[in-house]
């Protein structure tokens, strides 16, 4: 009797069975193994025998309140509401893109041209500034109102109210909007390629169903464009973590790093501090990268994806018939 | 003297340079099933898209139920509708596509359910039992869950046809229906189709099956080169034709449904053996 199955043992009458082959050896990757353990093992000594870790201290200075006061306002929330600012004012700007209306097509292009040119510390730092262009208030009111005023040879500027410009251009606020109108550029492309993937066969569709180009857009066009716009709004936000860092330039004092840089210069303890920003940072991207998992999910449901509620016909048929709504 | 339900006169409808339609006539009376011939090039499938306006057209009128498509004319001169009114215009005509364009991240009856819903503002609880019964209708209640992604060619087709009926439509409009499936899957679509149309819907269908023409169209219309060559009932137009170029169609067509019905028949065979 032979187990290999060979033409011989199959004229015997034997025919071949379940496979048990010996795997193909790949000594190179046991190399790599040995290599990366050494040097794991090799960073874990320098992390628990190196005395300028200074465990202690990091911990400290992690939950001091002025840290975590910095890391709710000047990180957390500056980022939401940043993100927020770009994802809205981001489609807004792809869909103008994406307009047959040339002066809508147009500005979208030259506000995208102008915020990617600007470094974003540079573009705080100005917006920081702008206070100086109105000295005397910032007038809200009729657009040009001034300028139509003085033309008729009257005085005033037809201002409901005005407010201190240099107010608005300072500040946490100062710098969501800074942060916020960069962004949108960016996300504007991001938008702009997820709505030119979706097939122009489902705009149709709905068109044919008699939506208009608004509702197409919303129920039809946008959330199959979700699935290619998460992924990278993902890094974006992620990126946006790292960057409200940058809020220095406004000037921001409510910023984790500031606060810990803070602390750093005035117990002299600078090497603790950037351990404990590193270790903040990455606490909030583990957590802003599960997020973005479980939004991917949601997302992508219908291309690939098991049916998400299996309530079975009859059921619904049922409870349909009971006149009972679910 | 009633008026067709879609009245077409002159029409004609250039991409770019190309010609695609030369002056078409057509007048489809309620309740009528007429299919659309061709070889492909010929403006079939233009014809049907100028008709719920998702193609404009260069000149000549197209009235639906009495009302101009796309425009209204005041003191003797057109003027371009209102994109709201063109959307409630394509309201009354359902679209049946070559490519299904089921909505990818809805089940089939929240495919069924988005237009009357979304469109017309019915309540759900209406719009859902209704959904249920359109797609009961189309033989697939069992997979009103499922994702287009996990249904056939075919059983796709027949969510597509679901969604468009949900809206009530006067009018049905289906483009090569049946082009984009597998052979085996071609026979379910057809037989729905088969059923509306005995049930009084007026049908508008883009097609190259036949015996579908044949036996379901009141009447056929030919066309080739933007222009309507020739039209009628089905059985003297297919088994009889009077011009050169509808013959030499037909016998292209004849010729290819033979290789196809071979090589299913080899198919068959083989899968017995």
């Amino acid at each position: 009797m032979s187990s290999t199955g060979s033409p011989a043992a199959e004229a015997a009458g034997e025919r071949p069975g379940k496979i048990d082959a010996v795997p193909v050896r790949h000594p190179g990757r046991w190399v790599a193994v040995a290599f990366l353990t050494v040097l794991a093992a090799m960073l874990v000594n320098l992390l628990v025998t190196n005395t300028a870790f200074n465990w202690s201290f990091v911990r400290q200075a992690m939950i001091q309140s002025p840290v975590i006061q910095g890391l709710l306002v000047g990180t957390l929330l500056v980022t939401l509401v940043a993100m927020i600012i770009a994802v809205l004012l981001g489609v807004t700007l792809a869909v103008m893109r994406l307009s047959d209306n040339p002066v809508l097509a147009g500005s979208a292009f030259v506000y995208i041209w102008f915020f990617r040119a600007i470094p974003r510390y540079v573009l705080l730092f100005m917006m920081g500034t702008l206070g100086f262009l109105w000295p005397h208030g910032l007038p809200i009111g009729l657009p040009l109102g001034h300028d139509l005023v003085h033309l008729f040879g009257g005085t005033g500027d037809l201002a409901f109210t005005t407010v201190d410009a240099n107010k608005i251009f300072s500040g946490v606020f100062c710098g969501m909007l800074g942060l916020g109108l960069s962004e949108a550029a960016y996300m504007a492309e991001i938008a702009r390629a997820g709505i030119m993937s979706v097939d122009p066969g489902q705009r149709e569709a709905a068109c044919a169903l008699g939506m208009g180009n608004g509702l197409a857009m919303r129920r039809i066009v946008l959330p199959q464009a979700m699935r290619v716009i998460v992924p990278p709004t993902g890094n974006e936000t992620i990126a946006m973590v790292k960057d409200t860092s940058l809020l220095l330039a406004v000037p921001v004092g409510t910023e984790l790093f500031f606060q810990l840089q803070a602390i750093g210069s005035r117990t002299f303890e600078t090497f603790p501090v950037a351990v404990a920003a590193v270790i903040w940072y990455l606490i909030i991207c583990t957590v802003l990268m599960v997020i973005q998992s479980r939004i991917e999910r949601y997302f992508g449901r219908g291309f690939g994806a098991k049916p998400s509620k299996q309530q079975g016909a009859r059921t619904r048929l049922l409870a349909l018939d009971g006149g009972t709504p679910r | 003297m009633s008026q067709p339900l879609v009245h077409a006169v002159n029409v004609s409808k250039a991409f770019g340079g190309n010609e695609v339609l030369k002056g078409i006539d057509i007048d489809v009376d309620a309740g009528e099933v007429v299919c659309l011939l061709g070889p492909s090039g010929s403006g079939k499938t233009t014809f049907l898209r100028c008709i719920n306006q998702l193609e404009t057209i260069d000149g000549g009128r197209i009235w639906v139920d009495g009302e101009l498509a796309g425009y209204e004319e005041k003191n003797g001169k057109l003027h371009r509708l209102h994109d709201k009114r063109i959307a409630g215009q394509r309201r009354e005509i359902g679209m049946v596509f070559q490519r299904f364009n089921l909505f990818p991240h809805k089940t089939a009856l929240e495919n069924v359910m988005e237009a009357p819903l979304k469109v017309r503002g019915r309540s759900k609880a209406d719009v859902e039992k209704r959904g249920l019964e359109l797609l009961d209708r189309v033989g697939l209640f069992e997979k009103c869950d499922h994702y287009p992604s996990q249904l056939s060619g075919g059983q796709q087709q027949r969510v597509a046809i679901a969604r468009a009926l949900a809206m009530d439509p006067k009018l049905m409009l289906f483009d090569e229906p049946t082009s984009a499936l597998d052979p085996e899957l071609v026979g379910e679509v057809l037989t729905v189709m088969r059923e509306l149309a005995q049930a009084g819907m007026t049908m508008i269908v883009v097609t190259h099956e036949m015996g579908f023409a044949r036996t379901v169209a009141d009447r056929v219309v030919f066309m080739d080169g933007g222009v309507v060559v020739e039209q009628g009932d089905p059985r003297e137009v297919i088994n009889n034709p009077q011009h050169e170029r509808t013959k030499t169609f037909l016998a292209r067509i004849r010729e290819e449904n033979d290789e196809h019905a071979a090589a299913l028949e080899e198919r068959a065979e083989a899968e017995k053996l």
